[in-house]
């Protein structure tokens, strides 16, 4: 079966069809994330006390973990034109360098996640660690979904380049879309938790 | 970004490079200001100053936001609506002073 509007535009909306799908599903995102941090706000609002994220957590690894996301923002978007451009093995090199930068990304939450379990700190301790878990524990997932898609795109789903190119790269700029809005919830997340 | 042959592409790439040392930027910025420790006020918008430029940095020319069609700056308009009204409405609830 021929799935419509995978490399053409849909007349009535301008756009291919998985494009306006995934920002609809990222308008989802946006309000599952804001429910999250509303619930932050009206939390801290209400609290008689409220730390400093620098006091309790470990800024200079938060600053390393944003710009290892910011970089793979780069590479991912780099992936996507090297496929505009035509050159596939530039492709691999990108992508396979995003699901790299997504790895350390994760490792060094795990390493961050390590350091408290050591100290015993978990989410019951206290209201500001309980939405810490919460938001970098929900974040943290969506960047290993998007390690698994992008992997998925990198190995045996990247076949399709040589039958069908032009769908093949759209899949890809929709994986990226994703991507991007998963380092824009951390460029909100990382002042928010660490800074303030 | 309109177009996509190949020239129209090497561009969006020096874009793409500038956007990024931006964002790098911006990320050393925010962390030294966090660290002279501001009042909570002045932190907050500060710090949100810099969080909103770097998420419209990333979202116009990364996500390709700039370019883009009608119908999905409409379905934002509705979700930024929709958010914040998620985000303030419960703030609300301070000023129900019942039974203090």
């Amino acid at each position: 079966m021929q799935i419509p509007h995978t490399t053409t535009a849909r007349p009535e909306t301008g756009l291919v069809n998985a494009k306006l799908g995934i920002w609809l599903f990222l308008a989802s995102e946006v309000m599952l994330f804001g429910a999250l941090f509303s619930s932050y706000i009206l939390l801290r609002v209400g609290a008689p006390v409220w730390p400093h994220g620098a006091e309790h957590l470990n800024v200079p690894l938060a600053t390393l973990n944003t710009i290892v996301l910011i970089t793979s923002s780069v590479t991912m978007v780099m992936s996507w034109a090297s496929l505009m451009m035509k050159n596939f093995d530039r492709y691999k090199l990108f992508m396979g360098l995003t699901i790299l930068l997504g790895l350390v990304f994760l490792f060094v939450k795990g390493f961050e996640y390590g350091g408290k379990f050591s100290h015993g700190l978990f989410p019951r301790e206290s209201t500001f660690f309980a939405i810490y878990f919460t938001l970098t524990g929900l974040h943290g997932l969506h960047v290993l979904g998007g390690i698994i898609v992008n992997s998925y795109f990198w190995g045996s789903g990247s076949k399709m380049w040589k039958t069908e190119p032009e769908r093949f790269t759209n899949r890809v700029e929709v994986a990226g879309l994703y991507w991007h809005f998963v380092d824009l919830i951390w460029i909100f997340l990382f002042p928010t938790i660490y800074l303030l | 970004m309109g177009g996509t042959s190949v020239g129209e592409i090497k561009k969006h790439v020096k874009i793409y490079v500038m956007v990024f040392i931006a964002l790098l930027a911006l990320t050393l910025i925010t962390v030294t200001i966090s660290s002279l420790r501001l009042g909570i006020a002045a932190a907050v918008i500060v710090a949100l100053i810099i969080a909103v430029m770097k998420g419209s940095l990333v979202a116009s020319y990364f996500m390709h936001l700039i370019t883009e069609k009608k119908v999905v700056y409409l379905a934002l308009i509705l979700t930024a609506v929709f958010l914040l009204a998620l985000l303030f409405l419960p703030l609300t609830t301070y000023y129900d002073r019942i039974g203090k």
